[in-house]
C-alpha cells in the first residue's frame, strides 16, 4: 500500500518493465566484460565465501563465481529465449490452424495439446533432449517442443470465440473480405496474447533448461551453465561451500521472476480495459 | 437504514505515457432509503448507478476514489465495516444465472450463501428448504445446475440466494433485463414482498415503467448527479414531477408522448455549474455558475435552480 | 422490396422449427413491427433476414434478386447490446468507418461528438455506443434496417432520441425498417405512424 502512494500505477508499471530489461542488459553486458574470466582458475584464492573481491565467492579451483554465474545466466537466458521463441511461434501456428482450418484438424491438434500437457514436463523434456543427442540443441529442441500447448490452446480459444463474435460476423456483411478481417479484426487481439504469452514462457524455459543440465541430460559439464553450477555444488555443500549453490540459484530465481513480473505488466499495459487505469 | 451524502466517484486514467487526468463521473449522489420501503434508482447507462451499487459492494476498479458520506443503520459505512456487512445484512440480487457457478448443483449455492451470511450450520437445511418453498421452487431444483433454470425459475433462486440469510438491505440490478413481461412483473413482486416484510430495497434500473409498478419512491440519476426524488405516483401526473430531466423522461416514455425533449447527454460535463447546462432547455447564466443544491420540494427533493 | 417466402429456420435437425411458413414483406420507407415474447426467434428471424444464417427453408429476396453473399450488404442487423457489436481494441473513430466515411449529416443527426473519436468503447455508454453502431450501419448502399432489441437497455431518453433519427432517415432515404422489441406500446408508437404494422407474433406461432 505505501509503495502505490510512492508512485502512480502507470509510473510503477513502465519501471518495472524498465527495471527488468536493465537487468537483462546488466546480465549479458556483465557476462561480455568477464569474457572467460569463470573459467580461470587461481588455486591461491580457493574456497573464499562471499566478499568484496568476490561478490560470490570462488569454488574449489579458485574460479570466480560471480563471473561464472554472469556467465551461466546469459547462456541459460539465451537457451531459454531462444527455446520459449520457437515454441511460442509453434504455439501461434497451431492455435490458428486448429481454429481455422476445420474440425478435423481441430480435434487432432486438441487432443496432441492435451497429450503434452497431460505427459510430465520433466519426462518428455529428457527423453526428447536425450533423443537429440543432448548440448544446446538438445535443449531447445525439447523445451520447443514440450511447451506450446498452453498458449496454442489460449491462442487456438481466441480465435475461436473472435469468429463467432458479432462484430466479425458484422463486418462480414459490412463487405469486408476474410484476409481484411483477419489483419484487422483477429491481429490486434492475438498479438498482444501472443507477446504476453511468450514473455510468460520465457522463464519455464529458462528452468527447464537449467534444470536439464542439472540432471545431466542437457549441457556438457565444461559449459558454465546455471545448471552445471547448481550440480557442480552439490558435492561441496556438505563441506559448507553454502555460496556455491546459493548465489547462482537465487540469481537464477530473480531473472525468472522478473520475466514474470516482465510479462504481467506489459499485458496490462497492451489490454484496452487495464491500460488506462 | 442507508443513507449517502454527496457521493463522488473519479477515476485517474492515462492516455499516452505518464500524463494522467482525474475524471469525475459521479459527483452528487444522495440517496436515503428506509425499511420497508422499495427506492427504485433510475437512470441511463453511464449516469452512475451501476457505480452506486459497486461503490455499495465495495467491487470498484483500483483506480477509482470515492468520496462522500455513507452509513448504515446510523452508524458510518467505512471500507472495513462494508466488508463485514455484505453478504450478511447487505445482499445483491444479480443481474442473471451467469452470477452463479455453473459447475455446481444450485441447492449447494443457496446453502453456501445461508452458511455465509451467519446461519448456523445446523439450521441453514431448514432455512434453505423454507426459501425454496417461499418462491415456489419444486424440491428437485435443489439438485439442478444453473444452466437448467428457465429465465423465470432462474430470477427466483437469485432472489432465494440473496434472501435467505437476514440480510436487511437486499440490491436488486435491473431485476427484469431480458425477461418477458410476465416473468419480469412475477420478479418484482417479489420485491415487493420483501419490502413488506419489513426489509429496504433498492432497485436499480433503466426501465421506469418496471420500477413504477412496484416502487414506493424513485431516486432519478442523471449525469452522475441524483437530480429527483420523486414518490411513485408522483409520475401517475407530469405536473407533479420536478426536475426538467424528469419531466423529459416522462414525455419520453412510449405509453405517453414519446417525444425527446431534451438531449440525450448521459455523462457529467467537468465545467463549473449544474452538470446538465449542456442539455438543458431551461438553462440561463445561473446554471453555469454553481452546482444546485438538493432542496426539499413537496414530499421529494430537487437539484435545479429553476424548480 | 425485401421479402421473405416460406421462410423456415431450426438450430439442428433434432430440433423444431423456430419459425416455419413465414411470409414478410418491407416495402422501402415502411416500417414494421414484430414483437413476441422472448425465445419465439424474433432474434433468429432477424439474423436470417441479414443473412447471418442461411434459411432452413424458404428465401430471401431483395427486389426478386436473392441477398448479395459478399460485399456491403443491403439489410443491416442492429444488435441489442452495442457492446459485442464493436471491436473492444477499436478506437470509435475506426468502428465508425469501418463500412465507408460516415457523412457529417449523419454524425450530426446522431449527435456523435468529435470527442468520442479518440476513445475506446467501453469508455462510452450504452446508448453512445448504439449510436456509433446506427451510424455505421447507415452505409450509402444500406436499404433496410432491422433492429433486434436496440432501446430495450437504454433509457426512455435515449430510447426516443435513437428512434426520432431512425424515423427520419426511414423517411428521408426510404430506408425499410424491422423493429423487433417486446414493447408492445413502443412498436404501436413506431408503426402507427406509418404504413403498416405487422404483428409478428400471430405469424411466428
Amino acid at each position: 500500500m505505501t509503495c502505490s502512494r510512492l508512485f502512480d500505477r502507470r509510473t510503477r508499471t513502465l519501471l518495472v518493465i524498465i527495471g527488468c530489461l536493465l537487468f537483462f542488459f546488466v546480465v549479458f553486458l556483465g557476462a561480455w566484460l568477464y569474457g572467460r574470466q569463470g573459467e580461470v582458475t587461481n588455486l591461491t584464492l580457493r574456497k573464499i565465501s562471499p566478499g568484496w573481491g568476490q561478490p560470490f565467492g570462488t569454488d574449489w579451483l579458485g574460479r570466480d563465481m560471480f563471473a561464472r554465474t554472469l556467465q551461466g545466466l546469459r547462456l541459460s537466458l539465451g537457451i531459454g529465449l531462444l527455446a520459449a521463441t520457437c515454441s511460442a511461434i509453434i504455439a501461434l501456428i497451431l492455435g490458428l490452424a486448429a481454429a481455422t482450418l476445420g474440425k478435423t484438424v481441430d480435434v487432432v491438434i486438441t487432443w496432441l495439446a492435451d497429450a503434452g500437457m497431460a505427459t510430465p514436463h520433466l519426462v518428455l523434456l529428457i527423453l526428447i533432449s536425450f533423443a537429440c543427442g543432448g548440448g544446446a540443441k538438445g535443449i531447445i529442441i525439447a523445451v520447443a517442443a514440450s511447451h506450446w500447448p498452453a498458449l496454442t490452446r489460449v491462442i487456438r480459444a481466441e480465435v475461436m470465440q473472435l469468429r463467432t463474435s458479432d462484430y466479425v460476423r458484422l463486418s462480414r456483411r459490412l463487405g469486408k473480405k476474410p484476409v481484411w478481417i483477419a489483419r484487422h479484426h483477429l491481429l490486434p487481439h492475438v498479438v498482444p496474447q501472443f507477446l504476453v504469452g511468450l514473455l510468460l514462457l520465457f522463464p519455464h524455459a529458462i528452468l527447464h533448461a537449467a534444470g536439464l543440465t542439472f540432471l545431466g541430460f542437457g549441457m556438457s559439464p565444461h559449459i558454465p551453465e546455471i545448471g552445471t553450477l547448481l550440480s557442480e555444488s552439490m558435492r561441496y555443500l556438505s563441506s559448507g561451500m553454502w555460496w556455491l549453490a546459493v548465489a547462482p540459484g537465487l540469481t537464477l530465481v530473480v531473472s525468472v521472476m522478473a520475466f514474470d513480473l516482465l510479462g504481467n505488466n506489459v499485458r496490462a499495459l497492451l489490454d484496452p480495459k487495464t491500460m488506462r487505469e | 437504514m442507508l443513507d449517502i451524502r454527496d457521493l463522488s466517484v473519479s477515476f485517474t486514467s492515462y492516455s499516452f505515457g505518464l500524463k494522467r487526468m482525474e475524471v469525475c463521473v459521479v459527483r452528487g449522489l444522495d440517496l436515503s432509503i428506509a425499511p420497508g420501503q422499495i427506492m427504485a434508482v433510475i437512470g441511463q447507462s453511464g449516469a452512475g448507478k451501476s457505480l452506486l451499487a459497486h461503490a455499495l459492494l465495495g467491487i470498484l476498479p483500483r483506480n477509482a476514489r470515492v468520496e462522500g458520506q455513507m452509513s448504515f443503520k446510523g452508524k458510518p459505512l467505512t471500507p472495513y465495516r462494508l466488508s463485514a456487512l455484505r453478504g450478511r445484512e447487505i445482499a445483491l440480487i444479480p443481474q442473471s444465472v451467469t452470477a452463479l457457478n455453473p459447475l455446481l448443483r444450485v441447492g449447494g449455492q443457496v446453502t453456501r450463501a445461508a452458511l455465509l451470511s451467519g446461519i448456523s450450520k445446523k439450521e441453514a437445511p431448514a432455512t434453505v428448504r423454507q426459501a425454496f418453498v417461499r418462491y415456489l421452487l419444486p424440491k428437485g431444483v435443489a439438485a439442478w445446475f444453473p444452466r437448467q433454470l428457465s429465465g423465470g425459475m432462474a430470477r427466483r433462486v437469485l432472489t432465494a440466494t440473496a434472501t435467505v440469510g437476514m440480510a436487511d438491505l437486499i440490491i436488486a440490478d435491473e431485476p427484469t433485463n431480458g425477461l418477458d413481461p410476465i416473468t419480469a412483473r412475477e420478479s418484482l413482486g417479489h420485491l415487493r414482498e420483501l419490502a413488506d416484510t419489513g426489509k429496504a430495497v433498492l432497485l436499480i434500473t433503466h426501465d421506469i415503467e418496471a420500477a413504477l409498478q412496484v416502487a414506493d419512491m424513485v431516486t432519478v440519476f442523471h449525469a452522475g448527479a441524483t437530480v429527483e426524488v420523486a414518490r411513485a405516483e408522483d409520475f401517475k401526473e407530469p405536473g407533479n414531477l420536478r426536475h426538467p430531466y424528469t419531466k423529459a423522461l416522462w414525455n419520453a416514455l412510449p405509453a405517453n408522448n414519446f417525444v425527446g425533449t431534451m438531449k440525450p447527454i448521459a455523462r457529467a460535463s467537468n465545467a463549473d455549474g449544474c452538470p446538465l447546462q449542456f442539455c438543458c432547455n431551461d438553462q440561463d447564466s445561473v446554471c453555469g455558475q454553481s452546482v444546485p443544491m438538493l432542496k426539499r420540494s413537496g414530499a421529494g427533493w430537487v437539484r435545479c435552480h429553476h424548480a | 422490396m425485401l421479402e421473405a417466402s416460406s421462410l423456415a429456420y431450426r438450430y439442428g435437425k433434432q430440433h423444431p422449427w423456430l419459425f416455419n411458413e413465414l411470409d414478410l414483406r418491407i416495402t422501402p420507407g415502411e416500417i414494421v413491427g414484430v414483437s413476441g415474447p422472448s425465445g419465439r426467434g424474433k432474434s433468429t428471424l432477424a439474423k436470417v433476414l441479414a443473412g447471418y444464417l442461411p434459411p432452413g427453408k424458404g428465401s430471401v429476396m431483395i427486389d426478386g434478386r436473392p441477398l448479395p453473399a459478399s460485399g456491403h450488404c443491403p439489410v443491416q442487423l442492429l444488435f441489442q447490446h452495442p457492446e459485442l457489436a464493436v471491436n473492444p481494441r477499436w478506437k470509435i473513430s475506426k468502428i465508425l468507418r469501418e463500412a465507408e466515411e460516415p457523412t457529417p449529416v449523419i454524425l450530426q443527426t446522431l449527435g456523435i461528438e468529435s470527442a468520442w473519436l479518440d476513445r475506446y468503447p467501453h469508455e462510452l455508454s450504452g446508448g453512445e455506443l448504439q449510436r456509433v453502431c446506427l451510424a455505421r450501419a447507415l452505409g450509402s448502399s444500406t436499404r433496410y434496417l432491422l433492429c433486434d432489441e436496440i432501446t430495450s437497455m437504454l433509457d426512455a431518453l435515449t430510447q426516443v432520441h435513437i428512434w426520432r433519427v431512425v424515423l427520419n432517415l426511414a423517411r428521408s432515404r426510404r430506408l425499410g425498417v424491422l423493429v423487433i422489441s417486446h414493447d408492445k406500446t413502443l412498436i404501436a408508437r413506431l408503426c402507427s405512424r406509418n404504413i403498416t404494422c405487422l404483428e409478428g407474433a400471430a405469424a411466428l406461432s
